[in-house]
């Protein structure tokens, strides 16, 4: 499954250990989030690069406590229907987080560009379709009435736009 | 009315281009039909019984006449020359071609139209008051909020893909048109005593297999923070709504699984987490959207008109037509035209082309060149002068479009039922035309009052049955349609749930069922009460009696 970020196919230097192995010392590497919360001790002294998987059953805010070793939060979508990581993005952003925020999961190029516009800004997804599509699929509409979202430098913030005097909300174009 | 600024076209291009590619990506088999489905939908494509059924959006009901001409234009050329307006104020064609599709699209997005989101699991088109900025009773135009929530909500990153689909309804006026408190969130404008101007903000009524009334979660929420707000309630929504079972999906759900106090408590908590940030845009955005509605220019005219007396005197049919379709106007020598798309016989909410570019012309010459949809499955023009109202009765008439029904017992609304509907378990319209011949004689009409009678043809309840005053319920028992009836509903202010009579009845005996309701009615009531109030004060037991009696 390629891992897409800025655009391009990379590299996914994170490995995920699963919650019954024992935890690497050093390297970059993603634990549940009731792991990192159960071994807190552990992962804190740990010189490892930490990424949580916070399931869309959990509080992902939970996550923020823990943003001392935190690098990379990845939500999942389980379906591409099931909406909740959409709210627990937006969530984490409006609460100031500003690392690494993954979606995995069942991920449609249709959907990509809503991702980012929450706060996504790298991406798992299926093989199925080569780069040019994710490419397009992300910047299918230049133009957002919803203020605070995230946007690239060309997209549009429509209600700011038409109101001078206004900054947009949230401007700050990222990697995704 | 609204007009679309740079933004708003290059948006409604943008999306449909969008859809012309998903579309095409599809027909080269590129993507799953799975996969296309939820995309499909977010454009109001779908797949019905025979073809595929486009529902395209009439945002809080209001349309001009160039608009509703283009309505015609997609009547006539993709599809079989009508169409039907819908309980939600939006307009569905039946047999449309996925290849023609995005052409349509087009066609609407050149007349500032589209079809977004009237379908799927995201905020739907937003309704209102039919009446809004003519009726005698308003306190404000709700249509200003209602195109701000249009834009708020169209392509929501955030909640576009919802546990289930969401509907919002707003009234400005104290008697509620907009049904509210059967949707997910209703608004109703009122003024504290302070004397500013605020929403109530209701959560969790709705109607399918579980009607539900809404609970009221805020009481007097400022204007300005109408928007942060219900950022607040669609999240916990997205987050903690049920996803396990279609059926409890619904936030009404959700408000009666944690109950009121804990709903709102949540909500609260949201809201107080990420407080509004900058809401002058959004007072700013009202404001340059309110300019738009500004009231057409009245002439000053006497309340009474000679011409419309000396009209409803000289002629009888007329004047029972006046009597029942005309509404009062807020400006003296106005009136408000009902026009009703119930003929005798006929199916509710249909009209033809033809039908169509009559209303848009008379629209055009009499009324402000607005026309609005009505949730009742009408058509409406607001702005008509009172010394107007003779000829443009007879326009109508000449177009069989002058049904002097406006809401009595022959202004049924039903839906599309099983002649069309892939969900639906028994048929509809057949019900709605037999009723309809029943009680043809508007005389006997105008003696039963006023009543609202609705026929879902399944649980879905899209013909809203549960809040008629007589509901019709169409299900199958191993293979025959029967029919349940219900008494009691109500949609207004006093929102109630209709209760179920008892056992169904086929759908032949239907129509002599709701002739003995109504004659029971008749010999319950008293002076000058309407058959709701009636049934409210001697409960359903009379009419049970009377129904079954021969059982």
């Amino acid at each position: 499954m390629p891992l897409l970020k800025s655009n391009a196919f990379v590299a996914d230097d994170y490995i995920s250990v699963p919650d019954d192995e024992p935890l690497p010392v050093g390297g970059k590497f993603i634990v549940s989030f009731a792991r990192l919360q159960r071994d807190w001790d552990e992962i804190a002294c740990d010189p490892a690069v930490i990424g949580v998987r916070v399931a869309n059953t959990e509080h992902a805010e939970g996550a923020m406590d823990y943003l001392s070793k935190v690098d990379l939060i990845v939500l999942s979508f389980p379906a591409f229907s099931d909406g909740r990581s959409y709210s627990m993005a937006r969530a984490l952003r409006l609460d100031g987080y500003r690392g690494e925020l993954r979606a995995e999961g069942n991920i449609l190029p249709d959907q990509l560009q809503l991702m980012r516009q929450v706060g996504f800004d790298s991406f798992v997804v299926s093989d199925r379709f080569p780069l040019q599509v994710w490419q397009a699929a992300g910047q299918q509409m230049s133009l957002a009435y919803q203020r605070g979202l995230f946007r690239k430098a060309n997209e549009t913030e429509v209600w700011s736009s038409r109101h001078h005097g206004f900054e947009p909300w949230e401007e700050q174009p990222h990697a995704g | 009315m609204y007009r679309y600024d740079e933004f708003d076209a290059k948006f409604v291009n943008e999306r449909t281009a969008q859809f012309r590619d998903q579309a095409e990506r599809r027909l080269r088999g590129e993507l799953t039909e799975d996969e296309f489905r939820p995309l499909r939908l977010m454009n109001g494509l779908y797949l019905q019984l025979h073809a595929y059924m486009l529902r395209v959006a009439i945002p809080y009901g209001t349309l001009s006449a160039n608009q509703m001409r283009v309505l015609a234009l997609i009547a006539e050329k993709w599809d079989k020359g009508y169409g039907h307006f819908t309980t939600r104020q939006n307009i569905q064609y039946n047999w449309i071609k996925l290849e023609d599709t995005a052409d349509i699209l087009q066609a609407l997005a050149d007349v500032e139209m589209h079809a977004i989101q009237t379908s799927g699991n995201c905020i739907r088109n937003v309704t209102t008051d039919h009446w809004a900025g003519a009726a005698a009773d308003e306190l404000d135009d709700p249509r200003p909020v209602g195109e701000l929530i249009r834009q708020w909500s169209s392509l929501h990153p955030e909640f576009s893909y919802l546990p289930r689909k969401f509907k919002i309804a707003i009234t400005g006026a104290p008697h509620d048109r907009a049904a509210v408190k059967v949707h997910d969130i209703g608004l109703r404008l009122h003024k504290n005593a302070a004397g500013q101007i605020g929403w109530e903000v209701m959560v969790g009524g709705g109607q399918g297999r579980t009607p539900l009334i809404a609970v009221t979660v805020r009481d007097f929420l400022p204007q300005n923070e109408l928007i942060a707000y219900l950022e607040a309630i669609m999240r916990v929504y997205n987050l903690y709504g049920r996803r396990d079972n279609k059926y409890k999906a619904r936030i009404k759900i959700l408000v009666h699984e944690i109950g009121a106090a804990k709903f709102k408590s949540e909500v609260e908590a949201e809201y107080a987490k990420h407080p509004a940030q900058q809401t002058q845009v959004e007072e700013a955005e009202l404001a340059r959207i309110a300019k738009y509605f500004a009231a057409p220019k009245f002439e000053k005219l006497s309340r009474f008109s000679p011409a419309f007396e000396e009209a409803r005197r000289a002629d009888g049919e007329f004047s029972r037509w006046a009597r029942n379709n005309l509404a009062p106007h807020r400006v003296d020598g106005y009136t408000i035209v009902n026009i009703s798309l119930k003929p005798e016989g006929g199916i509710p909410g249909d009209a033809t082309a033809e039908q169509m570019r009559v209303m848009a012309d008379l629209a055009e010459a009499y009324s402000a060149d607005e026309l609005r949809v009505s949730h009742a499955q009408n058509i409406v023009l607001a702005h008509v002068k009172l010394e107007d109202a003779y000829a443009l009765w007879q326009k109508l008439k000449a177009a069989d479009l002058a049904a002097a029904n406006y809401g009595l017992a022959g202004d049924i609304i039903a839906c599309p039922g099983l002649d069309y509907c892939a969900l639906a378990t028994a048929r509809s319209i057949p019900v709605a035309q037999a009723i309809s011949r029943k009680f043809a004689d508007v005389k006997k009409q105008e003696e039963y009052g006023p009543l609202k009678i609705n026929i879902s043809g399944c649980i879905n309840a899209c013909g809203h049955h549960h809040v008629g005053h007589i509901g019709i319920l169409g299900l199958d028992k191993k293979g025959e349609e029967y029919y349940q009836i219900t008494l009691g509903g109500s949609s207004s202010e006093n929102a109630s749930i209709g209760t179920i009579l008892g056992p169904g009845f086929a759908a032949q005996e239907v129509p002599d069922a709701i002739e003995t309701i109504l004659n029971t009615y008749m010999k319950l009531r008293e002076r000058g009460e309407e058959f709701l109030v009636t049934y409210r004060r001697v409960g359903p037991k009379p009419f049970k009696e009377a129904l079954y009696a021969t059982a």
